[in-house]
């Protein structure tokens, strides 16, 4: 196993940052794999321009995240039904 | 703390440090005070921004060392000698500086204190920062959930919080720690230096059997290795949380 890598909970901030909700223990399906996955528990690597977040099974790509100054770049091709918890009282 | 559940857009903002105290010889807690804290869960982090004159920023994440206590929030910093941001943080900032946070963030890396199942914490240095806020809250709370701490460092001098890890064992509210010390170990230690390994597991940690939510927390291969360690002993891996921190650079 490679050691170049954190947990996808340290992108948490990051998809925050967009989206309203807490996205680290949505739950999604890997589209390569099938595997089901909290996305705290990807693999992510910051080396690489943005945020690359592989499956923890197959390591295909699961999200990739750039962000610029007033813009963001989202890539969610790896991941299918994404589900997660909303605020209470919505 | 239920606050900490309705978010909106996360957004920077500044917090102002109150206190540095400094916890080893490399480590510093930083004390921040920040007027509308929403509250935070125990295992959640902030991510740090340090922004240069000419305009270059840079991010990291630290995790909360503290309890939710409210406009209060401490992190502990370890020195990384030729890192970025850390020497920053451990070194440079002191008392009525700003500084720019975003959190609380995570909601899977958390340990709420309704939980009633025995919780094993394993750290690894610095990792031992958001179990430390477990801990705290467990106490704070007058939760009763068993907690057990195995924690490897590198020696005596380098473990954070030893008087108040002291403390809370010795006060009979069922909290137990274990040191693995992997290069230097106090006079009459009965184990020579060396790693979490198989044996240590067994001897300090909870059994397969009680069903234990476990979290793990240090370098990458510290965490990978002790997760690798706790399914082979037999614990469900769904029971199992990590949070690694970064490249392994000099085990703890
Ligand atoms: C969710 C999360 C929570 C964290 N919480 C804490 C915390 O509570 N306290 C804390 O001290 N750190 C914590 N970290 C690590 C922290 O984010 C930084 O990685 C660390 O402070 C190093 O940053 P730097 O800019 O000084 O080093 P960099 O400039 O990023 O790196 C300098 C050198 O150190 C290596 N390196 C980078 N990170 C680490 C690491 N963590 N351990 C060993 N070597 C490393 C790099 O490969 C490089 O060679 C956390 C990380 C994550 C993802
Ligand atoms: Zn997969």
């Amino acid at each position: 196993m490679t050691e170049d890598h954190i947990d996808g909970n340290a992108a948490g901030g990051a998809l925050r940052d967009i989206f309203t909700v807490d996205l680290t223990a949505a739950v999604g399906r890997c589209s390569s794999c099938s595997q089901s996955l909290a996305l705290a528990e990807a693999r992510l690597y910051t080396q690489a321009p943005g945020l690359v977040a592989r499956c923890p099974g197959c390591e295909e790509v699961v999200f990739r995240l750039v962000r610029g100054p007033g813009r963001a770049w989202l890539d969610m091709r790896g991941v299918t039904c994404v589900q997660f918890e909303l605020p209470t009282g919505s | 703390m239920a606050r900490a559940t309705v978010l909106g857009r996360l957004t920077w903002r500044v917090a102002t440090v109150a206190a540095v105290r400094d916890e080893t010889q490399n480590a510093r807690t930083i004390v921040l005070d920040l007027p509308d804290w929403p509250g935070h869960l125990a295992g959640q982090h902030v991510d740090v921004r340090l922004t240069a004159p000419d305009g270059y920023s840079t991010e990291r994440s630290y995790s909360i060392a503290s309890a939710p206590e409210g406009n209060r929030l401490e992190l502990t910093v370890d020195l990384l000698p030729d890192g970025e941001v850390s020497p920053y943080l451990a070194r440079v900032l002191s008392a009525g500086d700003p500084l720019e946070i975003r959190g609380p963030i995570g909601g899977w890396f958390v340990w709420r204190p309704e939980r009633p199942e025995p919780v094993q914490l394993i750290a690894g240095g610095s990792g031992v920062v958001p179990l430390m806020a477990m801990i705290r809250t467990r106490e704070a709370g007058g939760a009763r959930a068993p907690f057990r701490l195995l924690y490897s460092t590198r020696g005596p001098e380098a473990a954070f919080y030893r008087d108040e890890l002291r403390r809370s064992s010795e006060n009979g509210s069922g909290l137990s720690v274990t040191y693995a010390y992997t290069r230097e170990v106090p006079q009459d230690w009965e184990r020579p230096p060396g790693r979490v390994d198989a044996g240590l597991l067994a001897q300090a940690a909870w059994a397969p059997e009680r069903e234990p939510i476990s979290f793990v927390c240090g370098p990458t291969g510290f965490v990978e290795n002790v997760a690798d360690l706790l399914v082979s002993a037999g614990h469900d891996p769904a029971r199992i949380r990590t949070e690694r921190f970064g490249p392994s650079g000099g085990q703890p």
